[in-house]
């Protein structure tokens, strides 16, 4: 017990330096949202007058509802897609042997070593060509080049991990290669799954080049894009407060999404192999 | 150069190839075509594109009247290669990658490590330490652009009452400080990338090994260098890659926080900046290609060394 | 089959065009200015029975322009009419169509400089419609507590806000700075270098006749080792970081004497919860010297249309309606928009919403273009080494007769035959 107490005093030292590591712009985010006007341009971290209007303010100017609400399709639709594509990939690509496999992830890899500005361009062309301009469909299908390959890399890491006895056995008893992924793998990564959805999802919410490039009128915008547009009344005013007050809004969402999905982190295989 | 790097040291010992083992192979190819065939879609035609625009002269203002200049771009006397600039830039992104996921490898895997730890507060710990990551990057880039301005940023403010500081520091516009402040920004911001993953790796540790060690009073340290740390060195290798392959692309950051300036300038502002500021679409091109080069060069190496460090244990 | 409905679709916009066509417009983001764009166009849609769609897009200039890039680059028609800025019409002009023979003579009545800015290779490309200029921004209090007269020249200025900061730091205020302004490694730096080198008389960087770098002369070189012997002195060090809203905070504080901004700070300063309400005059740049002469770069934004549009007939009509004089006088009542027609300017009704129109209008006429024209496409590349050169200088990196040197020698390599010729 007494390593025990020695690990304990650790975290318990470390946990308030890691809260405020994490939290403190955010903390000071939210104080910022409840500032006024010049306010803003004084040290005091929390206002001197809270005022609730830099929130009203953000729904009144722009459908920021409708916003919200794309960035959750764009960033649930990348999700659902990347990952149900993914988990097939890595199931072949983690645990079958077969020629051109290096290769192949390789190539799958290399989709994400260049910067995005350079395929721009060639993208707005795609997107134009197959008529999806300023529609959310261009956004799902741009957001799958960073989130596909990352996904793809992370399962298949995972689904080595597995032990191969148990797909053996699945396979003796005549289930099909989609039932041994999604019947027997899938419960046991959980954990991975949870995790790399939960990253990918973030990612697709806070893309803001693509959802710049490829959408154009207001109802289409996700919320990144919108939040860039706030502007204060003449061109070279920056409205910190709305900014602040929307960057709360957006954030507030993902950790619920996080609250729900950390149970999912922890149980999985573990659950089963924990009961000692 | 391949995926094995990442493998288990014994991999499945090769057997006759039989019919059996000819149907499992098709059927791996079908299971990986859907992906393969929706990256080749949208980046495939986007990629080759850009590689042809950087052998021409394409200007952005007028793209149909390009010529086609060969190599002129990469190794002509006003080619990317030979641009102090270019250098400089290759020099900072190398340092920023460098320092950042370093140091975003070691707090990752400490706050995974604490997330892991059984306590009452986890469910809190792990909402908040997410927070950072879900924060989109323009505006926690302009967040902490205010946050650390010389006059009335709070950062400044509260060094000088804790009596740190004897004068306000020019966070952002020191080209000393500069560059420390921005790969600051970026651990803050992407640690809990790496730590949600060495999560989840952690999590699939079977806890009976623990057990086991725990029963036979391996002292914590010992059960972590040797049980945990060989087992999740897969996933934070994988974890490692897509960072690195992120920091060395890094734009928005530096972009958002010190504008143009030569002493923050990574590789990914340098094309952005060729490209679209420039209008110079194939010299623009050329860069991006060179830095795709630069990165692919060092993921390889990268795994190269990952693999002979994970035969070596 | 995909190919053949789009075209389908084309020739049912075009038929439909004929009757009540609909237009995309971007002008402004969200804010005072896109509501003062949605009132105008919709008086315009009224009168005409057109649809016209309002498009936000990035405040950020640098953003809006490669949005504008990109749209303009593939030819697209998502966009009928661009709000430009005053720099952008030698990048875009490829794009864009030529108003001259649409505009009926309006363009006359603008301003002089910024239709000839707003004219590449002949074609008059963008229609005015607002304009903007540096302008010295001080403390009418501290001024008169320490007997310091408005200041003439540049030298005269760094006198007054040396005096008045150790003053203010001896009484107490040790946060007191004497002149704040833009000298972040980007565009605005670019603007406020120019006005030190044409205050010297140290010419534009370009010169407009031949197309030659000029930037290497004795005067360029004094009036940036002016530039560079404030900072740390009555000038943060932090100011190489500053853009507009930075330079704004501390003076909207109260922590600095003067500052260098546009006119949009003015109602800004006068707000309620500002420090410095009621205490803070506007007046001209200082001049480099005695003998120099008083200089502003010009900003402001233009409307263009789009050589891509359906519709070009249209799209110019309604630019003409929104550069004219009528909306032009409404949006300088109710946002303070420079007008870029000169009669507004004796219009008593604009005067008294802005009272020191009047005063600078002579600022506003002659403010000083950067050499966007002349450089043209390469008009981003020409500014971003002339901030580079200038912010090594500010920094101490580099002394100001070499930075200008090598400024001058990669300018000439730029573009050997000068610029404006053959490219």
């Amino acid at each position: 017990m007494k390593r025990l107490t020695w690990t304990d005093a650790l975290y318990w030292l470390a946990l308030p330096l890691v809260l405020l590591f994490a939290l403190f712009p955010f903390v000071y985010a939210i104080a910022s949202s409840f500032k006024r006007g010049n306010a803003l341009f004084s040290s005091d971290f929390w206002p001197q007058a809270w005022s609730a209007a830099n929130y009203v303010a953000v729904f009144a100017e722009q459908p920021f509802g409708q916003n919200l609400l794309n960035s959750v399709l764009v960033a649930g639709g990348v999700v659902a897609l990347s990952l149900t594509v993914s988990l097939l990939a890595a199931y072949a690509l983690g645990r079958v042997t077969f020629r051109g496999r290096g290769l192949l992830m390789m190539t799958i890899l290399g989709v994400s070593m260049f910067p995005q500005v350079a395929i721009l361009s060639g993208l707005f062309e795609l997107i134009t060509w197959l008529g999806l301009y300023d529609s959310l469909w261009a956004l799902v299908l741009s957001d799958l080049i960073f989130t596909l390959p990352f996904t793809v890399w992370v399962l298949v890491t995972f689904m080595r991990e597995l032990p191969k006895e148990l797909e053996e056995a699945a396979l003796m008893d005549g289930a099909g290669v989609l039932t041994v992924i999604f019947r027997i793998f899938l419960p046991l990564l959980w954990p991975a799954v949870a995790a790399t959805s939960l990253l990918a999802f973030i990612a697709a919410w806070n893309e803001f080049l693509f959802a710049l490039t490829f959408t154009l009128s207001g109802e289409q915008r996700t919320v990144p894009v919108a939040i860039a547009l706030i502007s204060g009344a003449s061109s070279y005013e920056l409205p910190w407060g709305n900014i602040m007050a929307a960057s709360v809004i957006v954030t507030v969402p993902l950790i619920v999404l996080v609250l729900i999905f950390q149970r999912h982190i922890v149980s999985g295989l573990t659950a089963g192999a924990v009961k000692g | 150069m391949s995926s094995e790097t990442l493998a288990p040291p014994l991999c499945l010992p090769p057997r006759t190839v039989s019919s059996l083992q000819r149907s499992r192979q098709r059927m791996a190819w079908l299971l990986v075509a859907p992906s393969l065939l929706v990256l080749l879609a949208i980046a495939g035609l986007p990629l080759l594109r850009t590689f042809w625009m950087s052998l021409s002269d394409a200007q952005l203002a007028d793209l149909s009247s390009r010529q086609f200049v060969g190599l002129a771009n990469y190794i002509g006397d006003s080619g990317v290669l030979n641009d102090p600039e270019w250098w400089g830039a290759v020099r900072n992104t190398l340092w920023f990658a460098l320092m950042s996921v370093g140091m975003e490898t070691v707090l990752g895997l400490g706050i995974a490590l604490m997330l892991n730890h059984p306590s009452r507060l986890k469910t809190l710990l792990r909402a908040a330490v997410l927070v950072p990551w879900a924060i989109p990057t323009v505006v926690s880039a302009k967040m902490w652009s205010w946050m650390l301005h010389d006059q009335f940023g709070v950062i400044n403010a509260m060094l000088l009452a804790l009596g740190l500081i004897g004068e306000p520091l020019a966070w952002t516009a020191d080209p000393d400080l500069a560059f420390v402040t921005i790969v600051l920004v970026d651990v803050w911001k992407t640690t809990p990338f790496m730590a949600l993953l060495i999560l989840a790796a952690l999590q699939m540790v079977p806890s009976d090994c623990y057990e086991a060690a725990r029963v036979d009073g391996v002292p914590t340290w010992s059960v972590f260098l040797n049980l945990t740390l060989p087992l999740i060195t897969p996933a934070v290798l994988v974890a490692m890659i897509f960072r690195t392959l992120d920091a060395l692309r890094v734009f928005d950051l530096i972009y958002v926080m010190t504008s143009n300036s030569r002493t923050t300038k990574s590789m990914s502002v340098y094309v952005r900046e060729q490209m679209i500021d420039f209008q110079l679409v194939g010299y623009g091109s050329a860069a991006a290609t060179l830095l795709f080069l630069l990165i692919a060069l060092i993921t390889l190496c990268y795994m190269a060394l990952a693999r002979r460090r994970m035969e070596g244990h | 089959m995909k190919r053949s409905l789009i075209s389908v679709a084309v020739l049912l916009g075009v038929a439909a065009s004929a009757q009540a066509a609909s237009l995309k417009i971007s002008c402004g983001a969200v804010g005072q200015e896109l509501e003062l764009c949605k009132q105008a166009v919709a008086q315009w849609s009224k009168k005409t029975g057109h649809d016209v769609q309002v498009v936000a897009t990035p405040n950020d200039s640098n953003e809006r322009l490669a949005l504008y890039q990109q749209i303009l680059g593939s030819g697209s028609d998502k966009i009928d009419i661009f709000q430009i800025d005053v720099v952008w019409p030698g990048i875009l002009a490829n794009h864009l169509v030529d108003l001259k023979p649409l505009a009926r003579g309006a363009e006359k009545q603008h301003f002089a400089g910024i239709v000839s800015n707003n004219t590449v290779a002949g074609r008059l490309v963008a229609m005015p419609w607002f304009t903007d200029a540096g302008l010295l921004y001080y403390r009418k209090d501290l001024l008169e507590k320490y007997k310091q007269p408005l200041p003439k020249t540049w030298e005269a200025l760094t006198a007054s806000a040396r005096k008045i900061q150790d003053g203010e730091r001896a009484a107490g205020n040790d946060r007191m700075w004497g002149y704040v302004w833009q000298g972040r490694a980007y565009e605005g730096l670019s603007c406020d270098a120019l006005e030190w080198l044409v205050s010297y008389k140290g010419g534009t960087i370009i010169d407009n006749a031949s197309g030659k770098p000029s930037i290497n002369n004795p005067q360029a070189v004094k009036a940036l080792q002016t530039a560079a012997g404030w900072v740390g002195t009555i000038t943060p060090k932090a100011v190489l970081n500053y853009g507009e809203e930075e330079a704004r905070g501390v003076f909207q504080a109260g922590n600095a004497v003067f500052m260098r901004n546009w006119p949009y700070a003015w109602a800004l300063t006068q707000k309620d919860d500002s420090a410095v309400r009621g205490k803070v005059g506007v007046m001209a740049l200082p001049k480099g010297g005695a003998d120099g002469r008083n200089a502003a770069t010009l900003g402001g934004w233009q409307l263009a249309v789009s050589k891509y549009t359906r519709n070009p007939q249209l799209a110019a009509e309604l630019v003409l309606f929104l550069t004219g004089s009528e909306v032009q006088k409404q949006r300088a009542i109710n946002g303070a928009y420079n007008p870029t027609i000169g009669a507004l300017y004796r219009d008593p009704a604009v005067l008294q919403a802005n009272p020191f129109f009047g005063e600078l209008y002579n600022t506003f006429t002659s403010a000083v273009g950067r050499p966007s024209s002349i450089t043209g496409t390469r008009y981003n590349q020409v500014s971003n080494q002339f901030w580079n050169a200038t912010h090594d200088v500010l920094s101490g990196k580099s002394d100001a007769a070499s930075a200008l040197a090598r400024l001058d020698a990669s300018l000439k390599r730029l573009a050997p035959a000068g610029f404006g010729r053959a490219q």
